[in-house]
């Protein structure tokens, strides 16, 4: 660093005079750990996330934390993280969308009826709803930038508009039934299908089981055969989403669209094709969703992603969204969904009611909001 | 490039919104290493002049000449291509994000090939921390929310980041009129350096104090119309304040307050 903004510096060390800039690192230096920790958005999400393994590991039984057990926890939370994250992405590009539930159910449909209905090959079909996803989600964005509505409004109509021509669709595709069936024989075995459903990394894991690291039956196959290629997606998508955010244009215009638009417009920043693009970004990451569980079930009915848009646009604020944009992250929107999933599924393990988990949901909203305003103010000297 | 034009010429600027007409008739130059403060009471059609100097709204007739040649801006971004910087009231700054961020927001330098491109954050927090020493503000970390700043930093932030961006033209829209007066002197010593860098300035406000200190030519706006240009040496501070708010009625305050206006 001090290298390069000193490029003529002498060999030979130079007095230091009172017109000497101070060494540039010295400065930095000034920063404490504390508060570089406390400016990242996703230490609530971190936090509640090592409490809420506290509390299990005391009270749940010992097999939620083995390998089996986290698989099962990681399943359901991967899905709701990669609606998490990208909700996240809107929300700290300053909008909402609350037609994501939704819309996992029409990708459902859409998806099974182009290899159900038009017999198309998996690959085609796949790409085909996302590119339906994508024009849906371009259209929700469009409505909102150009009649400027809140995102609120728009979406929520959306969220009945989609769940409502899914169970048209689908009564019209199956013939009066509310379920497609037969949807996995369709879509056939290959590459793609492995791709999409299933497990990966199956051969690790019979590597790590013949070598005694993971729990093997006794005929030698391995207790978990692989990782469900769901949760695979979401690291991905975690990574991809911090690495944007944080690193590239597209990401700094992300965090200026949210943050002010009228000033991130002044300063050149194409706020509403950032806005769109996010849009179509959150309707494909519902069609991933919708793919990758209607393929693991075989089948798609109307009520799939039910409800949850909620606990998308929840995961995202516990992992540091704020509500009015221009703030956030996405990795803590992956541990925001870890959390859910965790104790969605870790309640099962406990002797508590598992309806407790609707009563967990709400508090943890709460104090992850007033937590991070907390935080928010700290950190920006609000005054 | 003819280097002795002006660096803005409009002549009878006109501009309508469906019945009403925000100027009338508004003509201006504004040449290198000069501070034309542009003066007017509300509804002068002071942010209308500039906001159509920004590329925001289009004359409906009139002629805009930048540094001698025709332009016709359809975005703010063509202003900004043509040198033309504007540093609106609301900072065009964002309090949650980093000094650097905003820095260089819209124009973000990048390193390396798609779709591993991403911002040279090295360079842009060395360019930021260098440029904010420039100004004497000692910005610890340039990773540091602009909402620590106190206004009167974000306001040379913002003027700072368009002079780093090549502005030959500032158009700043009453940077002094939310700040203390340890600030506005910041302010106001920040806007001469930047006239001595050559840099021609735009500076609207309705404080003639503020005006008089660093301006170098007056022009007062009233009701759409320009009342005239003046130069620093051809009128006294409270003729100036008299004929931008229109006269007599001032006076007769003024008196009343015991000359305090």
């Amino acid at each position: 660093m001090t290298d390069v903004s000193h490029p003529t510096a002498p060999v030979a060390p130079v007095p230091p005079g009172p017109t000497a800039r101070p060494a540039q690192d010295e400065r930095l230096k000034d920063v404490s750990l504390l508060t570089r920790i406390m400016r990242r958005p996703e230490l609530g999400a971190l936090a509640g996330l090592v409490l809420v393994t506290i509390f299990f590991l005391s009270t749940a039984d010992a097999s939620m934390f083995t390998l089996a057990g986290l698989m099962n926890i990681l399943s359901p939370a991967s899905q709701l993280g990669i609606l998490a994250i990208a909700a996240a992405l809107l929300m700290i590009g300053g909008e909402f969308d609350l037609s994501i539930g939704s819309m996992v159910a029409f990708a459902g449909l859409i998806f099974g009826s182009f290899l159900t209905l038009t017999g198309w090959p998996l690959l085609l079909a796949i790409a085909a709803t996302f590119v339906v996803a994508a024009l849906l989600g371009g259209l929700n964005g469009q409505i909102v930038i150009r009649t400027k509505l809140p995102s609120f409004i728009v979406t929520l109509a959306f969220l009945f508009i989609l769940r409502g021509l899914s169970l048209v669709g689908l009564k019209w595709a199956t013939g009066g039934s509310t379920q497609m069936r037969g949807i996995g024989d369709k879509a056939g075995e290959g590459f793609v299908r492995e791709l999409f459903s299933g497990n990966a990394l199956e051969g690790l894991f019979a590597w790590l089981a013949a070598h005694d690291v993971v729990g093997k039956f006794p005929n030698g196959t391995p207790m978990v055969t692989g990782v469900p290629v769901s949760i695979l997606w979401f690291i991905l998508f975690a990574a991809v989403a911090t690495w944007i955010l944080l690193r590239t244009r597209a990401g700094n215009w992300i965090f200026a669209a949210g943050g002010d638009p009228n000033a991130a417009r002044n300063s050149g920043v194409p706020v509403d094709r950032v806005k769109t693009a996010l849009f179509m970004l959150t309707a494909c990451a519902a069609a991933l969703v919708a793919i990758l569980t209607v393929l693991d079930a075989g089948s798609t009915d109307s009520r799939r992603g039910f409800q949850k848009e909620f606990e998308a646009i929840i995961a995202a604020v516990i992992g540091g969204c704020l509500l009015t944009g221009g703030y956030g992250s996405a990795i803590g929107a992956f541990f925001g969904a870890i959390i859910f999933g965790m104790v969605s599924i870790g309640l099962t393990y406990t002797r508590f009611d598992s309806d407790w988990f609707q009563v967990f949901l709400g508090a943890m909203l709460l104090l992850a909001v007033l937590f991070n305003n907390f935080i928010r103010r700290k950190v920006t000297g609000e005054r | 490039m003819t280097d002795t034009a002006p660096l803005i010429d409009i002549r009878n600027l006109v501009k309508h919104f469906g019945s009403v007409i925000a100027l009338s008739g508004v003509s201006l130059t504004v040449n290198r290493g000069e501070v034309m403060c542009l003066l007017g009471d509300n509804g002068a059609g002071k942010s209308t002049l500039i906001k159509t100097l920004a590329g925001v709204h289009r004359p409906t007739s009139g002629e805009f000449l930048v540094e001698g040649r025709h332009v016709s801006f359809t975005s703010p971004r063509d202003a900004l291509d043509a040198g033309i910087a504007t540093v609106y009231q609301d900072l065009a700054m964002i309090p949650l994000m980093s000094v650097t961020r905003n820095f260089f927001m819209g124009r973000e330098p990048t390193r390396g090939i798609w779709p591993f491109r991403h911002i040279d954050f090295d360079r842009c927090n060395e360019v930021t921390r260098e440029e904010m020493h420039r100004i004497g503000i000692d910005v610890r970390d340039p990773n540091q929310a602009v909402g620590t700043l106190s206004g009167g930093e974000r306001q040379c932030v913002a003027i700072a980041r368009a002079v780093y961006f090549g502005a030959k033209v500032l158009i700043l829209d009453e940077p002094t009129s939310a700040l203390g007066v340890a600030q506005t002197s910041m302010v106001l010593k920040y806007i001469h350096q930047v006239r001595q860098k050559g840099l021609g300035v735009i500076f609207i406000t309705h404080n003639v104090r503020h005006a008089y200190a660093v301006g170098d030519r007056f022009t007062v706006l009233n009701r759409g119309k320009t009342l005239g240009t003046y130069k620093k040496s051809d009128i006294q501070i409270d003729e100036l304040q008299n004929l931008m708010a229109g006269g007599k009625e001032l006076q007769a305050v003024s008196e009343e307050l015991g000359g305090m206006v």
